[in-house]
């Protein structure tokens, strides 16, 4: 029996979509079965971040409506064999799934799949209804923004509401050089401010740009840091202990200089 | 660059991070505090429940708000005793 994990976050443009690519191919590459949904009914992008826009022919509308099977619906991966993606529906809108296709679908690929991977729309109505309707666990993207928090909390709150218990946290895009500035909030702010747990810190990466621009996950990519993010995050997802990597920077002149003069 | 000046002389007042948490602390007290009326109607009937068991209240009078305010949020009730229950120490 497989668990049916969602990655939401409120507010768009967090990482949600990235999150779940890097995630799903993780759990992948350790050897699991894992299927990545994405329910953004309208503006799917699990496809292009995967890599597998060309091979779409059937979607998650043609399979919650009986139009096809979900072997159908299914696309196999690039890399792994055993990681597949069943994209969202383009063309149609939020409301052309119901929570409980949505249920009954969870349960479906629970019985073929060690993982489902759900990529929450953004927002807080039908589409998220959708997506954590069938969910056994949650993850939360934030950013470390004011709205991004914001819009985390909020979505704490309805998770909680709809008994998704202990959701984990993901801080997404931090930047060591500006947190030690001060110039923005670092991971026990936020964790002080929303007090639920932390599963990883993602760092700012620009190879998260170029591995989206190829449709390569960087979770694969060995010399990048958010990957390095993603691989420790999927261990955790395993249930493993694995520390948090280290986002130290070091000291610039003007610190040191500063340091000596005694100003901090 | 002023801002980097009065930084080098340290007399920054806080770091913008600090200025995001505080922000973020008010308006989440806010957002928190956003209960619906049906769950207000409730607070309030279990409220009378209680204190009707030590005294007579005038519910056509009670008072029950949540107040909001720019820095905290509050619970405010007025309500108006009729008179106290002389059987209530009797009781314990």
């Amino acid at each position: 029996m497989g668990e049916v994990i969602v990655v939401t976050s409120g507010k768009g443009g967090v990482g949600k979509t990235t999150t779940s690519a890097n995630i799903g191919t993780g759990l992948a590459a350790a050897g699991h079965k894992v299927v990545l949904v994405d329910t953004d009914i309208g503006l799917r992008n699990l496809d292009v971040v995967m890599g597998l826009e060309n091979r779409i022919v059937y979607d998650l509308v043609d399979v919650t409506s009986g139009n096809c099977r979900l072997k159908q619906a299914l696309i196999k991966d690039k890399r792994f064999e055993n990681l597949f993606l069943l994209p969202a529906a383009q063309t149609k809108d939020k409301s052309a799934v119901s929570p409980e296709q949505m249920k009954t679908l969870a349960a479906e690929l629970k019985e073929e799949f060690d993982f489902a991977i759900i990529d929450c729309p953004a927002g807080i109505e039908q589409g998220f209804r959708n997506a954590i309707a069938g969910a056994d666990r949650a993850i939360v993207v934030c950013t470390p923004e004011v709205s991004a928090v914001r819009d985390a909390d909020r979505i704490i709150g309805l998770l909680e509401a709809a008994e998704l218990r202990n959701p984990k946290l993901i801080i997404n895009r931090i930047r060591p050089e500006m947190v030690k500035r001060g110039d923005m909030m670092d991971i026990s702010d936020i964790l002080d401010i929303l007090a639920i747990e932390l599963i990883g810190v993602v760092p700012e990466d620009e190879s998260i740009v170029i591995s989206t621009n190829r449709g390569e996950p960087a979770v694969m990519d060995q010399g990048s840091k958010a990957g390095e993010a993603y691989r420790r995050i999927t261990r955790r997802i395993k249930g493993e202990e694995v520390a948090l990597m280290n986002l130290d920077v070091p000291l610039g002149i003007m610190d040191k200089l500063k340091r000596l003069v005694g100003i901090r | 660059m002023l801002e980097f000046i009065s930084r080098m002389l340290g007399k920054e007042s806080a770091s913008s991070k600090t200025v995001a948490k505080e922000r973020l602390r008010l308006v989440l007290v806010h957002d928190r505090a956003s209960i619906s009326p049906a769950m207000l109607n409730r607070l309030r009937e279990d409220l009378i429940k209680v204190i009707s068991n030590y005294m007579e209240i005038d519910e056509a009078a009670l008072e029950f708000n949540l107040l909001q305010d720019d820095d905290e949020v509050a619970l405010v009730a007025n309500i108006p005793v009729v008179k106290m229950k002389r059987d209530y120490a009797t009781k314990v």
